[in-house]
């Protein structure tokens, strides 16, 4: 084989393993068309994003009151686990010493891997009465779910974070200490900056955990298809809906499980692109800074 | 020396598919049974297939899913042997049809153990699930709202519970639950809630019932016997559906399975056994 037969059959052979990503999401995507659209075709578009009802029993097929049940989980979730996530991530970067790092950072390696089922299984006996003791209701609540998301997405952010603040040149801190300024200015107004896109990275990692995690959700948000009245009440997730009927689904309902993974699908597109926004902006602003 | 390593490899590889092929495809004695239908019916149906094949190894079962309208479907187009379903067939549906009742399954409405209430009517259950009754003093209980959790749709747990509870209304479509119900996606799910919950309620397989205190529903414990004499009202039956009459491989399975070793794993399962065959359209 001569050299320049070895280096084109490199040089194709690592392109194709680079655009196998790319084929498997698209392959993925056309089945998941093939199998969503005649039901929302047949429902009416209108009638399935925005329905109020879902009762597949009685054939309606409405998947609004989920789409605010998901988009609500996640966004109390990140509210709680984005300012946790880096205070933590800033204490274990700059301020902490070398001892308690390699306890704290195997810790939250190990919170990262526990199976999202034991979680749920910990919510449902552990958290829910306790939900139910303090604030009424059954227990079972958007709320208790966004706890339980927030504990599942807190690794994620703290170590891609950490990464990201880790990772700034050690002369920023060295010139910011050098002109005066005291440790914590220096994190606040220099190296927290400057590791802002990691920092956004860490935070749509997290989102993304959120969305799509179904298990936990099912087992401690109550399932209710209903728009929720306040953080207190039971809500239903697209995920969840989606794991709940698989097994019993046919016909119409069938398809319309997968065209509720099309609107799941649209969601994270939507959130995705306004996350990568926020981090291409803010990866130009703070100039030679970016990671 | 590489290559050699490898063509060894690869020889002793056919080697061993070819000998597999030979002699795992050259038993035709081989007898297939395929059983399919409703997903209540169906770790039963594992169970006693694999007791059944562990006596019998030249005969092979494969149990399926799909709900008890599959069952019945499939036994009539012939895609399955038999058929089951876990509830009674219309006599548009038996046409043609052997009906074997295995087996009988309570379901029973389930309360924590601190409730003070202990048994309710089957009205006051309806007006529970359909949300017409919120509040437990309303059916004798303390001044506590009524929590109501019930399984996904599409179980057949729920399926029985809305037909047999809530029935159909005037124009012949079911009775909904009412809207605020918490839903759980197995029988442990709700039993755990139930459990903690003082003022939960929920149903499930009287098989199950474990942690959780099953109510009288119109005065009647449910029991085996209740069960067994149709005095306690929700039930369901586990029917294996033939078409036509039994033969051969088939029948002998069936006769196993209602026979004393069957109905011994029946009873293993807390299931009531009934064994026999359902004559007329419908059992109710």
């Amino acid at each position: 084989m001569s050299r320049w037969t070895e280096e084109y059959f490199i040089e194709k052979g690592l392109l194709l393993t680079a655009i196998s990503s790319i084929i498997i999401i698209g392959l993925i995507i056309i089945f998941i068309f093939k199998e969503g659209i005649p039901a929302i075709q047949s429902y009416g578009f209108f009638n399935f994003v925005f329905g109020m009802n879902w009762s597949p029993s009685e054939g309606q097929y409405g998947v609004f009151p989920m789409i605010i049940g998901s988009l609500g989980i996640t966004l109390l979730s990140l509210l709680m686990a984005v300012p946790l996530g880096l205070l933590c991530a800033i204490f274990l970067a700059e301020v902490a010493p070398a001892r308690m790092r390699k306890v704290l950072n195997p810790t939250l390696q190990t919170l990262a891997g526990i199976p999202s089922v034991v979680y749920g299984f910990f919510g449902l006996i552990l958290l829910v009465p306790f939900m139910r003791a303090q604030f009424g209701g059954t227990g079972f609540s958007m709320f208790t779910a966004s706890v339980i998301l927030t504990v599942m997405i807190l690794p994620i952010i703290v170590s891609v974070s950490e990464d990201a603040l880790r990772s700034i040149p050690h002369e920023y801190k060295e010139a910011s200490l050098a002109l005066g300024a005291t440790h914590w200015q220096t994190i606040k107004n220099v190296i927290f900056p400057a590791a802002i896109p990691g920092v956004i990275t860490s935070v749509i990692l997290g989102m993304g955990r959120a969305v799509g995690e179904t298990l936990a959700i099912i087992m401690v948000a109550g399932n209710v298809v209903q728009i929720p009245g306040s953080i207190f009440d039971p809500v239903r997730a697209l995920t969840s809906n989606i794991a709940i009927e698989m097994g019993y689904a046919t016909g119409i309902h069938y398809n319309a499980l997968f065209a509720t993974g099309i609107v799941l699908i649209f969601m994270i597109i939507v959130l995705l692109i306004i996350a990568n926004y926020l981090h291409y902006k803010k990866k130009v602003t703070i100039g030679g800074g970016y990671l | 020396m590489d290559t050699k390593y490898i063509i060894g490899i690869v020889v002793a590889l056919i080697i061993i598919v070819g000998a597999f092929l030979v002699l795992g495809g050259g038993g035709n004695s081989e007898q297939k049974i395929s059983i399919a239908g409703s997903t209540s019916v169906q770790p039963l149906a594992e169970k006693l297939a694999t007791e059944y094949m562990k006596k019998n190894p030249d005969v092979k079962i494969s149990v399926q899913g799909g709900g008890s309208s599959v069952g019945i479907k499939s036994v009539q187009d012939g895609t399955a042997n038999i058929g089951t379903s876990s509830k009674s067939l219309k006599s548009d549906e038996s046409t043609g049809l052997t009906q074997y009742e295995v087996a009988k399954d309570g379901i029973a409405v389930v309360a924590n153990k601190q409730n003070t209430v202990s048994g309710l009517s089957l009205d006051q259950i309806k007006g529970i699930f359909t949300g017409n009754i919120t509040n437990w003093k309303e059916v004798g209980g303390s001044d506590a709202k009524i929590n109501v959790i019930i399984r996904e749709d599409g179980s057949g747990t729920r399926d029985a519970f809305q037909e047999i509870v809530l029935g159909k209304t005037s124009n012949d479509t079911k009775v909904a639950f009412v809207k605020e119900a918490i839903v759980q996606s197995s029988t442990e799910a709700v039993q755990q809630t139930v459990a903690q919950d003082p003022n939960a309620i929920g149903f499930i397989s009287f098989a199950t019932v474990k942690d959780a205190k099953a109510l009288n529903v119109n005065n009647v414990a449910p029991s085996e016997a209740t069960i067994m004499d149709d005095t306690y009202k929700i039930q369901r039956p586990f029917l294996f559906l033939v078409k036509g009459d039994a033969q051969g491989a088939i029948k002998a399975f069936i006769d196993w399975v209602n026979g004393p070793e069957g109905q011994a794993i029946i009873k293993d399962d807390k299931l009531v056994p009934v064994g026999k065959v359902v004559t007329g359209n419908s059992t109710k």
